[in-house]
């Protein structure tokens, strides 16, 4: 099953680029994205049932754990939202080929379930430079230099991050050389030998591992490329940036850490993620206050919120389960925010608080649905991240971390004014008498999936449905090993 | 064996040194692709048995290391129509002397880390240690957006001499997919490189600084 989930946008990506017609080629990315939705379905529902098969024993390359039901899940809702969205914001640049564009979108799909489904520490790798290579081009799309320098921000980070994520699975598979440990790389085995691992090369091992995919999710101080990459790519692109990569990587993240885990070396990577954390969030409040351009300013907020995330796993116990969760809500918030942003972008021709007022005046529905995902994802009840954030507060005053818990809600007190008054600024009031009026117009396709996508966030601020809940207790219970 | 090995790594040294003091790109696209062609006779060598899969990757890597990317560089030079690096962030001499330092380090450090059995006596921890410093070294302190590219092949050179640690650790398809990576990523960052080129008409990632804080 997994290998279809894989071959599924494959053959999509083949399908658009031989497709001639800039009009219609767009129209391939929904009915692809609802067979991988369906398809991922169905193996979560049957839970037991091997997703390779047994041939060329790929199962024991390609399975899926807990955390990674959850990441498809995510992944292929997502894609389902960004696809629809795709065609109402392409039809307004027809003046542009998509065909890039398109494929690159389908291929980011295949690469990145091949990353949830890999249970080989060397395949992960492959599979996460591939999504790499897969989004590049989409960055590029709007051929300016400002996206061309965007561009190259991004592919030389994020190789060098990738590169030093290689050689942390080099120095993980020498700790079992070393020890005259099988060196296998694939997870289930370095999982078993964990405890017999030399502790030099393991801890070493995971600071490589922590930098080179923490590059890939935009912890600070690695984040430089993040701003220029998610300000200058189209809002669809952002948002599969900011849910889909971002989740690929903390996946990736979260699997070294178990196996640091079973080493018995919790205490150790649980420093250094707390650190990563408060100093992502730090970072981010920082650049956040006074934030002129709103899609960078949405940038900084991803930064934040992977180091929420890294700080919920560093914290463990119930805090676990809340970055799960939180993993999920910040994947459809950052859909509704980028989205929006790239509406109201898309008719002011501009993405600056000079340039852009009054957003709710001329865009009723992408102005409003902005101002919402900003009070989601800054943690204001009673959507999704307000439950997520406060699970991981819960977790952290639970272990008698007080300074943790206390730094974390000053630095989302701080983020919260300093976002608001960019927010605030950008959808209140009314058009400057010179702002720039471009042909867009909000339409079904640019609009409704940003409501499903909000709908999504506000129900999980409500009610999580029981068998997600089962999906993020068993993942929780998988992450939590005890030597 | 380990002699012919050891001597290989002190070359792959003396090109760290090298592409640290050399000003000309396309010296150091030559000096890298050398690097490349030595890792894939060092890949051959520390086998015991040779077998048709072993050469199979030895000659892949030679082909693409020291040939298919280094093409695709001296193209996009020519399209770029550059020589030199003229204006170093910090000059050549004392680049060398930085490389100098980091070898040194680079040896202490892989003296104090636990080695495996028969790894001691090889070059190849500190080796594999100096040469991705070197790399990070020309990443940082070379503004042509080409040098930076290079920077990072040596920097995987590095990395794929540690690997050899682990040859039998790793199986076909990563090796495969290391390089392809590898390949790829080069590819499409030299048409990055070409289209900034056409819009910049420069190569010096200097005026890539529009977008800041």
């Amino acid at each position: 099953m997994a290998v279809v989930l894989i071959i599924v946008p494959l053959l999509g990506a083949a399908l658009a680029a031989v497709i001639r017609a800039n009009r219609w080629r767009p129209w391939v990315l929904p009915p692809i994205a609802l067979v991988h939705l369906v398809l991922t379905i169905l193996v979560l529902s049957r839970p037991d049932q091997p997703v390779a098969g047994q041939w060329l024993e790929l199962d024991q390359w390609l399975a899926l754990d807990p955390p990674g039901r959850l990441v498809l899940l995510l992944l292929s809702v997502l894609f389902l939202i960004c696809s629809f969205y795709s065609i109402g914001y392409l039809y307004y640049r027809m003046e542009l080929s998509n065909r890039i564009f398109c494929v690159g979108q389908l291929f980011f799909l295949a690469a990145t379930t091949l990353v949830v489904c890999s249970r080989h520490l060397g395949l992960m790798w492959v599979a996460m430079e591939a999504t790499t290579l897969a989004t590049a081009p989409l960055i590029y799309f709007n051929r300016t230099p400002r996206s061309i320098e965007a561009t190259w921000k991004y592919l030389l980070v994020g190789s060098v991050g990738i590169a030093l994520a290689l050689l942390g699975s080099f120095f993980l598979a020498y700790a079992a050389v070393q020890k005259g440990v099988d060196p296998s790389l694939l997870f289930d085995s370095l999982l078993r030998n964990a405890p017999l691992l030399s502790k030099p090369w393991l801890h070493a091992a995971f600071v490589l591992l922590l930098v080179g995919y923490g590059t890939k999710m935009g912890l600070a101080p690695m984040h430089t490329w993040k701003p220029d990459a998610y300000g200058e790519a189209p809002g669809a692109v952002a948002m599969l940036l900011a849910g889909g990569v971002t989740s690929c990587a903390f996946l990736a993240l979260l699997r070294v850490n178990q196996i640091c885990l079973a080493a018995g070396e919790g205490a150790y990577t649980g420093r250094l993620l707390v650190f990563m954390g408060i100093l992502s969030m730090a970072f981010a409040a920082v650049f956040m206050v006074g934030q002129r351009d709103f899609k960078r300013m949405l940038a900084y907020s991803s930064v934040e919120h992977m180091g929420i995330l890294v700080l919920g796993i560093g914290i463990g116990g119930p805090a676990i389960f809340g970055a799960l969760l939180h993993m999920i809500n910040n994947g459809l918030t950052k859909g509704v925010l980028f989205l929006s942003a790239g509406n109201i972008h898309r008719s002011f021709g501009g993405k600056t608080v000079d340039e852009v007022q009054g957003a709710m005046r001329r865009l009723p529905i992408s102005g409003t649905l902005f101002l919402l995902g900003f009070l989601a994802v800054t943690g204001s009840p009673p959507f999704g991240p307000f439950i997520s954030e406060f699970t991981i507060l819960r977790g952290a005053f639970g272990f008698g971390r007080y300074v943790v818990g206390g730094v974390f809600l000053f630095l989302l007190l701080v983020i919260f004014i300093g976002m608001g008054r960019t927010v605030l600024t950008v959808v209140q009031g009314r058009p400057a008498p010179g702002a720039r009026r471009t042909a867009y117009r909000e339409g079904w396709l640019t609009c409704l999936p940003i409501i499903v996508a909000f709908a999504l966030v506000l129900l999980l601020g409500l009610y999580i449905p029981p068998p997600l809940d089962n999906m993020l207790k068993s993942a929780a219970r998988f992450l939590e090993v005890r030597p | 064996m380990v002699s012919v090995l050891n001597m290989l790594l002190v070359v792959v040294l003396l090109l760290n040194l090298f592409v640290l003091g050399a000003s000309r790109i396309r010296a150091l696209i030559q000096a890298a692709a050398l690097q490349g062609v030595l890792l894939g006779l060092m890949l051959v060598l520390v086998h015991e048995h040779l077998t048709v899969r072993v050469i199979i990757i030895g000659v892949a890597t030679i082909l693409i290391k020291g040939s298919v990317i280094p093409q695709i560089l001296f193209k996009a030079l020519r399209e770029a129509q550059i020589k030199r690096e003229i204006e170093p962030i910090i000059g050549f001499l004392p680049s060398i002397l930085l490389g100098a330092l980091g070898t040194a380090a680079s040896i202490g450090l892989a003296a104090r880390l636990p080695l495996g059995a028969g790894h001691a006596q090889l070059l190849i921890v500190p080796a594999a240690f100096s040469t991705i410093f070197t790399g990070f070294l020309l990443l940082t302190l070379r503004i042509k957006a080409i040098t930076q590219v290079i920077g990072y092949l040596v920097l995987e050179n590095g990395i794929f001499i540690f690997g050899l640690l682990l040859i039998e650790a790793v199986p076909f398809l990563v090796e495969l997919g290391v390089l392809l990576d590898l390949f790829v990523g080069v590819f499409v960052i030299s048409i990055i490189i070409h289209h900034i080129n056409y819009q910049f008409a420069s190569l010096d990632t200097r005026r890539l600084s529009t977008l800041k804080e």
